[in-house]
């Protein structure tokens, strides 16, 4: 090899967080070598990559070349009016970037970072013929399970566009090292030569900064405008009439004093709690008082804070009286009368509270607010909820929560909004004040305690997630990508601050952005790009810490790599991303026209350009064969369908987690997944620490898949959906679910209960299984002929026909009408 | 009275140079990171109106007297005003937001935007000062 040396073959270096979940390691250079890769992620349905198609078999020199030797798996011609069952057997894995094999080896793993076109393409005009979105789904600050930290004196970085070191640089000579993303060369700082890993000298390239694309520098004092701050956390609670009909404040005060010791933190931990009805109450939790003091600011129009300190406490100083306040407030307001709400008030009095140190505020609503400035009209007119044109109102009535939102981002205050209310609500309007400053919003339509067991069990479990969950503070991201490459628009919670720089007063490990690029110069002469995501945070624990992420990809000048390299659920992703801002901006019907447009255009160019034969038939290549389906899909969803009966603030909430999900959840939400549960076997099945978990076969959602005398289990994400067929197998009603007979199944039932059977073992790991991939706690419900969410199981069908929509055929067919003009 | 009013619009176009100019030099701040997002949006949102009133007086001063065709030229861009400050939407900071500033490659458009402004601005110039001066 040349001295321009890449990587070599080297196992990948990392220093081993253990089984520490937050993944916090002090100082840690000592390294040991992991015998498994290190994309070994937790929650990663997709592991391990395939590399069984596609390229990057082939010998790094030949994986220069062209693609026309032979046609790979992904440019295989499809005929989708032929061929019925395009859906893989497992999960959809992505498409492997075709780099040579060291390079592939040690990119940045597929869950994390991903592109919509695996091969980017070498000039602007290439990339318009193809009609296919470029752009970037990150899911930066994702739970790893191993997480190279890096303490180290200096952090290399490019003296021009300040790119952090990474497996893709070259290193010229022993002292000399060129940016991937600008080219300059720079010079290798002396304290670099030397590899803690081999205890040698003049190897920097076996450093863990170029072996990883993943890893995680400690940062020192020049990256902090300010000595890192506390974690910081107000509970604002709405406790008027209807609020507490619902029963929700059991739930929380119940669920703080449950985690309060796992709430992410250090001694300097604070927490402060206000309520807030038609008047604005706040608690003085300070140390030395019997017990919590209650202060009342009646004057909404002029919101003050009653007392300069003791509001906001330090939790391991007051933890006593913070527990006596949270046992004590359900009863507090058990008997309130006050209807009104005034939501706005008190948000100004928790971003005044908040901003000398900035923190994180949880808001928990039922109600629309009616008092005070920031107060909101119902605007939804129930009548136009099955309207087949346009849909209104779904962006903010009021710049009141948006204007909030940005005052909170400039001093690093997040807002997480719960929404828990049976009427409207206008999450337009309030999902504005967590859009902005990188909160997230968290919904649960018709919540009551006793009306909705299942939804109060969703709630406690999404909370307790929530509350113990790794979290970031006064973060800044920014995304460079090599010379060339732009970035223009951004998706996500979060306020672009300046062209590339991304501020999140709080980052969390649900949170997914997404990014377009264009082609600004020809990438004439590169081999390949890079993208660098790096986010510079403070810890729970006070550290400040820069977690930076590396991807490379090819690039080439023919349409068909392009297309052979397309990732069909990240060009899914991007655009239902890209139709929720064309439907606020402009109007529904042209995001759904507009999505239809992107797969007939895509299929066009490729018939036109590609294709070398003409055959009758609407031809796709394999990688892009659910495409499709997938936009057909989009057409269904809550957030874009018309036509079927949805409620706004349903829509608008549906349109939020399309944007604020990482690509494997919004996927599911999008193209749930079917599998029929009544014939489980243990045949092909994983095998997970020590658990036996089978694998039943992905189906079609159609209700031809569905026969009467099985039973069928639906993943759609944040829910799960138990069929049971009227003649079904009475083996799997006695042994799985513990009934006699159909007849007995109730309609609202909601665990599978535990028995002893091999079939209940099945049922139970399988589902079991498919919870722990996900962070947030999906319900199962069991569905019979009767039951009420039967409709809700049924629209999810996506490729069958309904009143006001097409089926997948139908759609097809209209399809390749339009591609054969 | 010609003379007159093809003073007055000289010196209404003249403001809107300089307005024009103001709108340019903000916007290149932000694009260097003098200023932030939100200060720039106020800044030039605050002048949104008073281009809106300095354009529609230039106008309605040519068609009051007569000018046919300097009128036609000023119309679309003081319809174009009127339309950009109508079409913004409720929930919207203003015609110059700063969330979406950034966000959709908005800072470009309005610096094309300006830039146009400028030049039509310059152009009309010249024609009230020959106008007033061939009166």
């Amino acid at each position: 090899m040349p001295t321009e040396s890449l990587i070599g073959y080297g196992a990948p270096v990392c220093v081993d967080s253990g089984s520490d979940q937050d993944g916090y390691l002090q100082g840690c250079t000592q390294v040991k070598c992991c015998p498994r890769s290190l994309y070994s992620l937790v929650n990663c349905p997709n592991f391990p990559p395939q590399l069984s198609a596609g390229p990057a078999q082939l010998s790094p020199s030949l994986s220069g070349l062209s693609l026309q030797s032979q046609t790979p798996e992904a440019l295989r011609v499809v005929n989708l009016l032929q061929e019925r069952n395009l859906l893989p057997l497992g999960p959809v894995t992505p498409p492997t970037p075709c780099l040579p094999q060291d390079l592939q080896k040690i990119n940045c793993h597929p869950e994390v970072f991903r592109s919509t076109l695996t091969s980017i393409p070498q000039t602007q005009s290439l990339l318009n013929k193809a009609k296919l979105p470029l752009g970037l789904l990150l899911h930066p600050f994702k739970d790893l399970s191993q997480l190279p930290v890096v303490t180290s004196s200096t952090i290399v970085r490019c003296r021009s566009c300040r790119t952090y070191i990474n497996p893709f640089v070259t290193f010229l000579d022993q002292r000399r090292w060129k940016c991937n993303l600008c080219y300059r060369v720079n010079d290798v700082p002396e304290e670099f030569m030397y590899n803690p890993v081999s205890r040698s000298y003049g190897e920097p390239h076996k450093r863990p900064e170029v072996q990883n694309a993943t890893l995680e520098f400690i940062a020192p004092s020049e990256y902090m405008l300010r000595p890192p701050q506390p974690a910081v956390y107000l509970i604002v609670l709405d406790v008027s009439h209807n609020a507490v009909e619902t029963g929700y404040l059991d739930v929380v005060c119940q669920s703080l004093l449950e985690n309060i010791n796992a709430l992410p933190g250090d001694s300097r931990t604070k927490i402060g709690f206000i309520t807030f009805d038609s008047t604005i109450h706040f608690y003085n939790l300070q140390e030395g008082l019997s017990q919590p003091q209650m202060l009342i600011v009646s004057d909404i129009e002029d919101i003050f804070l009653p007392t300069p300190d003791s509001l906001l406490v330090n939790l391991n100083e007051c933890k006593e009286l913070v527990q006596d306040l949270l046992r004590s407030l359900p009863q507090m307001f058990g008997k309130t009368m006050e209807t009104q709400c005034a939501l706005g008030p008190a948000l100004q009095a928790a971003f005044k509270l908040l901003s000398a140190t900035g923190g994180r505020v949880s808001v928990f609503q039922t109600q629309l607010p009616s008092l005070g400035v920031g107060a909101l009209k119902s605007r939804e007119d129930p009548n136009q909820r099955a309207s087949a044109k346009d849909i209104q109102h779904l962006s903010p009535a009021t710049d009141f929560y948006k204007k909030l939102a940005l005052d909170c981002s400039g001093q690093q205050v997040a807002v997480d909004l719960f929404l828990l209310s049976s009427q409207y609500c206008d999450l337009a309007s309030l999902g504005c004040i967590s859009r902005y400053s990188a909160g997230s919003v968290y919904y649960y339509p018709s919540y009551h305690q006793q009306h909705n067991p299942a939804g109060v069990e969703c709630f406690q479990k999404d909370l307790k997630r929530y509350l113990t969950r790794k979290i970031g503070f006064e973060a800044v991201m920014r995304i460079r990508c090599s010379k060339g490459l732009s970035i223009h628009t951004f998706h996500g919670n979060f306020f672009v601050r300046s062209t590339d720089l991304l501020s999140l007063p709080n980052v969390n490990p649900d949170a997914g952005f997404a990014v377009q690029m264009s082609i600004e110069e020809n990438l004439v002469d590169m081999q390949s790009v890079s993208f660098q995501a790096a986010l510079l945070y403070t810890s729970s624990k006070g550290e400040r810490r820069i977690r930076v992420h590396t991807m490379c990809l090819p690039v080439v000048n023919s349409l068909s790599d392009i297309f052979a390299g397309a990732d069909v659920q990240a060009i899914t992703c991007l655009l239902a991303s890209m139709a929720v801002d064309r439907s606020v901006t402009a109007s529904l019907s042209d995001a759904r026209d507009a999505m239809t447009n992107a797969s007939i255009d895509s299929l066009t160019s490729f018939r036109t350009s590609v294709l070398t034969i003409q055959q009758p038939g609407l031809l796709a290549p394999a990688c892009l064969r659910l495409f499709p389906l997938y936009i057909l899909a989009l057409l269904k969803q809550k957030a874009f369908r018309t036509g079927t009966s949805t409620r706004l603030d349903d829509r608008v909430f549906a349109m939020c987690q399309l944007k604020y999900q990482p690509l494997a959840y919004v996927m599911l939400m999008i193209h749930p997944a079917l599998y029929r549960v009544d014939d489980l076997t243990d045949e092909g099945a994983l095998n997970v620490s020590e658990r036996t978990i089978p694998q039943p076969r992905v189906q079609q959602l159609s209700v031809e898949k569905l026969s009467r005398d099985g039973a069928f289990l639906m993943d759609a994400g944040s829910v799960i959906y138990l069929w049971i067929g009227r003649n079904c197998n009475p083996n799997f009603l006695t042994q799985v679910l513990g009934l006699p007979n159909y007849a007995a199944v109730p309609l609202n039932m909601n665990m599978l209960p535990e028995l002893d059977t091999a079939e209940s073992q099945r049922t139970r790991a399988f589902v079991g299984w498919l919870r722990e991939q996900r962070p947030f706690f999906p319900i199962l419900h069991v569905i019979r002929d009767e039951s009420p969410l039967k409709a809700s199981f049924l629209q999810n069908m996506i490729e069958d026909r309904t009143e006001s929509a097409l089926s997948y055929y139908e759609f097809l067919l209209h399809i390749q009408q339009q591609v054969s003009k | 009275m010609e003379a007159a009013v093809f003073i007055l619009s000289l010196v209404d176009c003249c403001a809107l140079i300089f307005l024009a100019v103001y709108f340019i030099i903000t916007l290149s701040d932000l694009e260097c990171d003098y200023i932030n997002a939100r200060a720039c949006c106020s800044k030039l949102n605050r002048w949104v109106v008073p281009e809106l009133v300095g354009q529609a007086l230039a106008t309605v001063l040519m068609l009051v007297s007569l000018h046919w065709f300097v009128f036609l030229l000023n119309l679309p861009v003081a319809t174009w005003n009127m339309y950009r400050v109508w079409k913004v939407p409720m929930g919207n900071m203003g015609v110059f937001d700063p969330t979406e500033i950034h966000n959709r490659g908005q800072l470009k458009s309005h610096m094309k935007e300006s830039m146009i402004k400028l030049g039509f601005h310059l152009l009309c110039f010249f024609i009230y000062l020959y106008s007033s001066v061939c009166v």
